[in-house]
């Protein structure tokens, strides 16, 4: 016995204090980076380099709309605001139907076109880039909106009719046979009995789309040409291209980039991390 | 002769007509998007298509000058070095859920931090790594300056430069890890109590009882780690764009370059092809060999 507590739980506590103890310090490896990026955001422009480590004394909040306007950042934030809605939109709209069509009809070659659907996941988008771009160039769709919206009105990523279909599933088909017999028909049955009750999928779908959508560069990069078109990813690269930008800037405008994503994280929590719990549990 | 009511009848024509109505989006969109550009890459990797001159056949010509070039062999070389992080993530996704697991507070705090990385991605992140990259004045080598270790010049050496990308994917760590807290949380206590009661300790808890319950969970991870590090395109481009010496030519960057800036769409598509051939594999061969160490619910 030391100290009037036993060895077993000195041993326990001894260990929870260990867990505890890897878990801050991985958290704040993992949190220093944004930290780092904000406090570089807010130094003096040519003084990153002074008190490295500390937050800057005198904030320069500033920088950030002086970083915004040295390019047409607001122009391009328009170009992401109108691809990213149109895409989750479109995604939320095919994604719903066509996981609706896996679920709950019957026809044949059912199973077997959600397994065909489910393998596109594994292809990389470059394997298909290249006649993708070709098809929009004879279309006329280069340095248009079209390639990167469109797509996502046909099912977009097959990740979300997964996630949809098992969502599906797991809603009892009494509820259906209920609205039947008052005269629903099966379209009646999608949206008076089943979208109802997947707001909480819905909303996962939504998230998770708009992250990636609002992230998304090769996209813009090989479908996008001229400058007033690009998106704020295309932007920031251009950004990050010219010559003697200050570091304090592009930390300044990155950080702007990165706070709708920050932000809706924040709000939507829970859905988040249903969405990757479910992914992963029902994958 | 009563009328008898067949699978064939009407009403389940109709039926099934409804269902192909739901899905017809996702096949218009298969066709055009996905099973199309496919069949197409796989056609005009015969070809030697540049954006310059209509393409002309040319047999395997592409794929046998893809087995002379040494770019290639570099790519698939960094590629396949780059699959490190795999195990690497999998084991520390596993450890810090873990972690998270035991009954601690605050755990939602941790969970939010730790997942933090994944939600921003792209340019912005390139950027900000780049910035922590940089030898003299990047945050890593400063840091290890002050405890009197000179730092590699990670991006800019080509012993480093897969490592600091392999880092840089450590540091997105907390979706696999949340999948994994799911899965743990599944995990019926009783079964740990009764283990208990046997004299089990933590090993053995952790190896008869964590572990196979985990392995569906653990081979999703696996093959999403593996296809997402075939993809890892966004972060290269902006930080290393393939150097220095193709140190960092990863497979796609390579086929973005063939493509894109060197205009042979022929030899690009003949590229794509075999990068979709060998995913195909590993993933087959994933799948194959998780029977062995699959533990199903009986």
């Amino acid at each position: 016995m030391i100290f009037g507590i036993s060895s077993a739980k000195l041993q326990k506590k001894v260990s929870k204090f260990l867990v505890y103890l890897l878990l801050t310090a991985g958290g704040v490896i993992v949190a220093f980076p944004f930290y780092w990026m904000l406090s570089t955001a807010l130094k003096v422009p040519g003084q990153e380099f002074a008190s490295f480590f500390l937050f800057p004394r005198n904030p320069q909040w500033i920088n950030f709309v002086k970083g915004w306007t040295i390019l047409p950042f607001t122009r391009w934030l328009w170009n992401t605001v109108i691809i990213t809605g149109g895409s989750v939109a479109g995604q939320i709209l095919s994604g719903s139907l066509i996981a609706f069509g896996f679920a709950r009809t019957k026809f044949r070659g059912r199973d077997f076109l959600f397994l065909v659907c489910l393998s596109s996941l594994m292809i990389p988008f470059q394997v298909t880039m290249v006649p993708q771009f070709i098809l929009f160039k004879h279309l006329g769709w280069l340095d248009t909106f079209k390639p990167l919206i469109v797509p996502f009105f046909f099912g977009g990523n097959p990740f979300f009719i997964f996630l949809l279909r098992q969502f599906f599933l797991a809603i009892p088909s009494e509820l259906d046979q209920a609205a039947r017999i008052d005269g629903c028909g099966t379209f009646g049955v999608f949206t008076r009995i089943v979208l109802p009750l997947s707001k909480p999928a819905l909303g996962i779908v939504a998230i998770f789309s708009f992250m990636w959508r609002w992230n998304d560069f090769l996209g813009p990069l090989i479908f996008l040409n001229s400058t007033k078109k690009y998106t704020l990813a295309l932007g920031l690269r251009f950004f990050r291209g010219q010559l003697h930008v200050e570091w304090t800037y592009l930390m300044a405008v990155s950080f702007l980039v990165v706070i709708p994503c920050l932000i809706l994280f924040f709000i939507a929590q829970r859905y988040y991390i249903q969405g990757i719990v479910m992914s992963g549990i029902k994958g | 002769m009563g009328k008898v009511v067949t699978k064939k009848s009407s009403y389940y024509r109709w039926r099934a007509r409804e269902g192909y109505l739901f899905i017809l989006p996702w096949l218009i969109g298969f066709c055009v998007f996905m099973g199309g550009p496919i069949v197409a890459a796989f056609l005009m990797g015969f070809t030697d298509w540049s954006m310059f001159k209509p393409p002309g056949f040319v047999g395997v010509a592409n794929y046998l000058k893809i087995v002379q070039d040494s770019f290639f062999w570099q790519s698939l070389k960094v590629t396949c070095i780059y699959l490190l992080n795999v195990p690497i993530n999998l084991a520390l996704g596993l450890f810090l859920a873990l972690l998270l697991n035991q009954n601690i507070r605050g755990q939602g705090i941790y969970r939010t931090i730790f997942y933090l990385p994944s939600v921003t991605s792209g340019v912005a992140v390139a950027i900000l790594w780049l910035w922590i990259f940089m030898p003299d004045i990047g945050l890593i080598n400063n840091l290890l300056s002050k405890v009197g270790i000179e730092g590699p010049l990670w991006l800019m050496s080509e012993r480093w430069v897969i490592p600091a990308f392999i880092i840089l994917s450590m540091w997105s760590v907390g979706g696999m890890m949340l999948i994994y807290l799911g899965g743990l949380q599944g995990i019926p206590t009783s079964l740990y109590e009764a283990a208990i009661m046997d004299g089990a300790n933590f090993w053995k808890k952790f190896l008869h009882i964590t572990l196979p319950i985990l392995t569906p969970i653990l081979l999703f991870n696996l093959i999403m780690s593996v296809i997402g590090s075939f993809q890892i395109f966004t972060t290269v481009f902006i930080m290393t764009r393939g150097g220095p010496n193709y140190g960092s030519l990863f497979y796609v960057l390579y086929i973005y370059f063939n493509a894109f800036e060197w205009f042979k769409l022929g030899y690009a598509s003949a590229l794509a092809i075999i990068l979709f051939l060998i995913i195909l594999g590993a993933t087959v061969f994933i799948f194959r060999s998780s029977a062995k160490w699959m533990y199903y619910e009986k």
